[in-house]
């Protein structure tokens, strides 16, 4: 079987516009969450958010586009323009079929949503856009970036929260596997309005400590839930074949993959996110000990925390492997937070850095080896996290390119 | 070599028909479930007209907090389920949780839940900053679907792969489609797979009244929904859920499970040409087509029947014709054609599920529905759309296909199992 390459990236995030300042900013800690400025939380009882500063969708998109997209679909459609671009790609000139899309979704375009449904419940139907029938519902995404790239290969959408975004690249996967050329895959969320962010704060996980600083501390003492984010990442996948024909660089290589389900609360059987490294990790032909760096999901609420350093302590042993949450920077992105995850992990074998997790002092109980300072070494493989709000986990193991093809060495 | 997937159990929640066996009984006697909307008072909307199923989630066996917290899209999900599960015959204590997965389609997910509740936090939409304080505790759950395949695995104890797809009105098809590629490269031994929507709310009235994509013929609501005849003018809204127990061929040999049909093919491509047109010659439903019969080894000829997208628009009905006779040739005059949409409506992303079960039931009682309301056919639509009278015969091989917003087009093969051990 062939395998599946990372040749382009589209990174769209709090801390960045593009892979470079993303990393820039990462490696630096500079940590993006603030009070939310998209509408005024003064009257909730959670008030930050990791938000994109300076996007400016006129700057990236056509005029035409904009009165039938949420703002997460701009982003999404920016993402989707950088990540083929990244990887050399015209995709004017694809043979038919060879490219498809799937994205991960959570809410769709719900600001969006919020001004129709406003709309109708205050003036009347007449006054409900034509756009609305599509610019909302979770598959806007995957359908405009495949309008506008002239996609028509396989697409698709998933919804696993949190878990999305790995389970999306990973179906766009499963197509490179069964022979489609290209693929583009990931997950861009974030769509903050005062309805989406009160359906937010009855998942009894967002913190409300005012400090942005503090609102999002994963395996920290003071933990107390997370911090709500936007954007996220998209990738052009290909088969290794395939990029060297072409002369396309090579980020890494995907793999590894499993998804698996906990079961429900109370039930008194385990949780399974350890099994899903487990078959990540065989699909990969690698040990625990050649895991080079994990990404963890970093839940920020003690409980998942402590679920998820346990599951560690078992696979690796106590502080056996460096365990860092980069997106304690960015809060959690929805659909786009393990994808972004996914771009920190590729550009962290490309850099031989690992990030850190900014904010962090870990606490002993987890025995974690958690990297709080950006770290010098070779990353070779990668281990990248998620789990999805009521039961959704997913593992991917990606490794670096071998040979001269790859995006190596320092930049 | 690689991996068989069979159809072993089937639940369905209709239009007009809860369970499988009234739900073959309307549409074999082709029946239609369309009516005035009785949900809440539709008259200052274009189109007056759905498919409502008659469902009482406490009569079905869903506990009060399993009714409060689900948004209707789940209930109807975990109830056709939990059919799904017992005409399956399998038995929840003797399978393995970690092998067995869920996937469930939906076009808008929890969207009725969300519209109720939105009102109540924007106080009847006057409020920009809506009011946390009158939000409901599972208000998260409706926001992120995947709430609702979370409901279905903790119904059956899967812990597998489990996850929500979402691609518009393909959606049905595709989630099926899904499952089958987790078992075939062995992720899965079983999956329960399906699709439900709710969507007849204020809402999503109006968003397709603004496109005028759903019928505004009023006056005829049992008559409403006509696929293929010249008189036919939009869609009629629908609901409901198919869920189907998919098994690995030796899994279900071995413990002698009954099986409908094997899915021998599935695909899918995009038309990236608009998020609501479709292109006239219907090139890349055609090319879907192709791939499923290419996978499943079979040329046109193979194919007995095929359950057609058939939503009632004129664009639609055009497309899809003109897929067919590309993808079919010849073969295309031959074939059987109809749809279902006919008699239950356009339930959106669970359609596409409803008429895979209409297909592997037609395989199994030889017998395949009709396309109520065609009296006189769009002269454009030329095929054998089995008008009016459901039609006996043998269908050893059928096809299905979808078509959707954002563009996407889906297709599947479904065939008669070599071997039954019922």
């Amino acid at each position: 079987m062939t395998s599946t390459v990372i040749t382009g990236m589209g990174v769209l995030a709090p801390t960045g516009l593009g892979a470079a300042e993303h990393w820039r900013n990462t490696v630096a800690a500079h940590c993006r969450i603030g009070r939310i400025s998209r509408f005024e939380p003064d009257g909730y009882p959670c008030r930050n958010a990791g938000q994109i500063e300076g996007f400016v969708p006129e700057e990236h998109l056509p005029s035409r586009l904009l009165p039938q997209t949420d703002h997460m679909t701009r982003l999404a459609l920016t993402a989707a323009d950088w990540a083929v671009k990244d990887a050399g790609l015209d995709t004017g000139d694809l043979p038919e079929y060879a490219m498809g899309v799937v994205t991960a979704s959570s809410a769709g375009g719900f600001e969006f949503g919020q001004r129709e449904l406003q709309a109708l419940w205050s003036k009347g139907p007449a006054h409900v856009s034509v756009y609305q029938s599509f610019a909302w519902f979770y598959a806007v995404n995957s359908g405009q970036i495949s309008i506008r790239h002239g996609l028509r290969g396989p697409s698709g959408v998933l919804v696993t929260e949190q878990a999305g975004g790995l389970d999306a690249i990973a179906q766009a996967k499963r197509h490179v596997t069964d022979g489609i050329p290209l693929m583009l895959g990931g997950g861009v969320d974030g769509s903050p309005c005062p309805w989406g962010w009160v359906a937010q704060l009855t998942s009894g996980r967002i913190s409300s400590t005012e400090a942005p600083e503090r609102a999002y501390l994963p395996f920290d003492a003071d933990a107390d839930g997370h911090v709500p984010g936007e954007g996220g990442a998209l990738f052009v996948m290909e088969s290794a074949q395939s990029a060297r024909a072409r002369g396309a660089s090579v980020y890494g290589e995907i793999a590894g993959y499993a998804a698996t389900f906990d079961p429900p609360p109370g039930s008194g059987r385990p949780p399974t996110l350890g099994r899903a490294v487990e078959l990540a990790l065989e699909q990969a032909k690698l040990s625990a000990a050649e895991v080079d760096v994990v990404f963890a999901d970093g839940a920020g609420t003690p409980e998942l925390d402590r679920r998820e350093s346990a599951m560690l302590r078992d696979l690796f042993g106590p502080y056996g492997v460096p365990v860092t949450v980069p997106k304690s920077l960015t809060g959690r992105l929805g659909a786009g937070g393990a994808a972004l995850d996914l771009a920190t992990a590729l550009l962290a074998m490309r850099h031989g850095t690992i990030p850190p997790t900014a904010n962090v002092r870990p606490a002993p109980e987890h025995e974690l080896d958690l990297v709080v300072r950006p770290r010098k070494t070779a990353v070779s493989t990668a281990l990248v996290l998620a789990r999805g709000h009521g039961g959704f986990n997913a593992a991917m193991v990606i490794r670096k390119p071998a040979g001269p093809e790859g995006k190596g060495g320092p930049c | 070599m690689s991996r068989r997937v069979v159809i072993t159990g089937i639940g369905v929640v209709a239009p007009g028909a809860t369970g499988v066996k009234a739900f073959w009984e309307l549409l074999t006697a082709g029946r239609t479930a369309t009516r005035r909307i009785s949900f809440f008072d539709p008259a200052p909307f274009r189109s007056q007209v759905a498919a409502e199923c008659d469902f009482d989630p406490l009569a079905e066996g869903l506990s009060p907090q399993q009714a409060r917290r689900m948004d209707r899209s789940a209930q109807l999900a975990v109830v056709s389920a939990r059919e799904c599960l017992r005409d399956s015959g399998l038995d929840l204590e003797s399978f393995d949780p970690s092998r067995t997965g869920v996937v469930v389609g939906s076009a808008v997910g929890c969207t009725t839940g969300l519209e109720e509740e939105y009102v109540v936090v924007s106080d009847g939409g006057r409020r920009w900053l809506v009011d946390d304080e009158y939000a409901v505790p599972h208000l998260f759950g409706y926001l992120v679907p995947s709430s609702i395949p979370s409901e279905v695995a903790w119904e059956i104890g899967a812990e597998g792969p489990v996850s929500l797809v979402s691609t518009g009105c393909t959606s049905g098809l595709d989630s099926v489609g899904r499952a089958v590629e987790l078992l075939r490269e062995g992720s899965a031994d079983i999956m329960v797979a399906g699709a439900t929507d709710a969507p007849i709310s204020p809402i999503t009235l109006a968003c397709f009244d603004a496109i005028r994509a759903t019928t505004p013929r009023n006056d005829e609501p049992a008559t409403a929904s006509r696929p293929f005849d010249a008189s036919r003018n939009g869609f009629v809204l629908g609901e409901g859920s198919a869920m189907f127990v998919l098994e690995e061929y030796e899994h279900a040999r071995r413990r002698g499970a009954h099986m409908y049909a094997e899915v021998t093919g599935f695909a899918s491509r995009s038309n990236a040409f608009h998020m609501t047109g479709l292109r006239p010659d219907g090139t890349e439903m055609a090319e879907a087509i192709v791939t499923a019969m290419d996978q499943s080894r079979i040329t046109p000829a193979d194919i007995d029947y095929v359950n057609a997208h058939g939503s009632g628009t004129l664009q639609n009905d055009r497309h899809e014709t003109a897929a067919f006779k590309r993808s079919l040739g010849e073969d295309a005059y031959r074939v059987p054609v109809s749809g279902i949409k006919s008699m239950i409506g356009h339930s959106l992303g669970a359609i596409g599920s409803l008429e895979i079960a209409a297909c592997a039931l037609a395989v199994e009682h030889d017998v395949v529905p009709p396309t109520a309301n065609l009296h006189q056919p769009d002269p454009v639509c030329d095929l054998d759309y089995v008008p009016l009278t459901a039609r006996e015969g043998r269908f050893d091989t059928v096809l299905t296909v979808g078509s959707g917003f954002g563009g996407f087009q889906s297709a599947m093969v479904l065939r008669r199992p070599e071997r039954s051990a019922r």
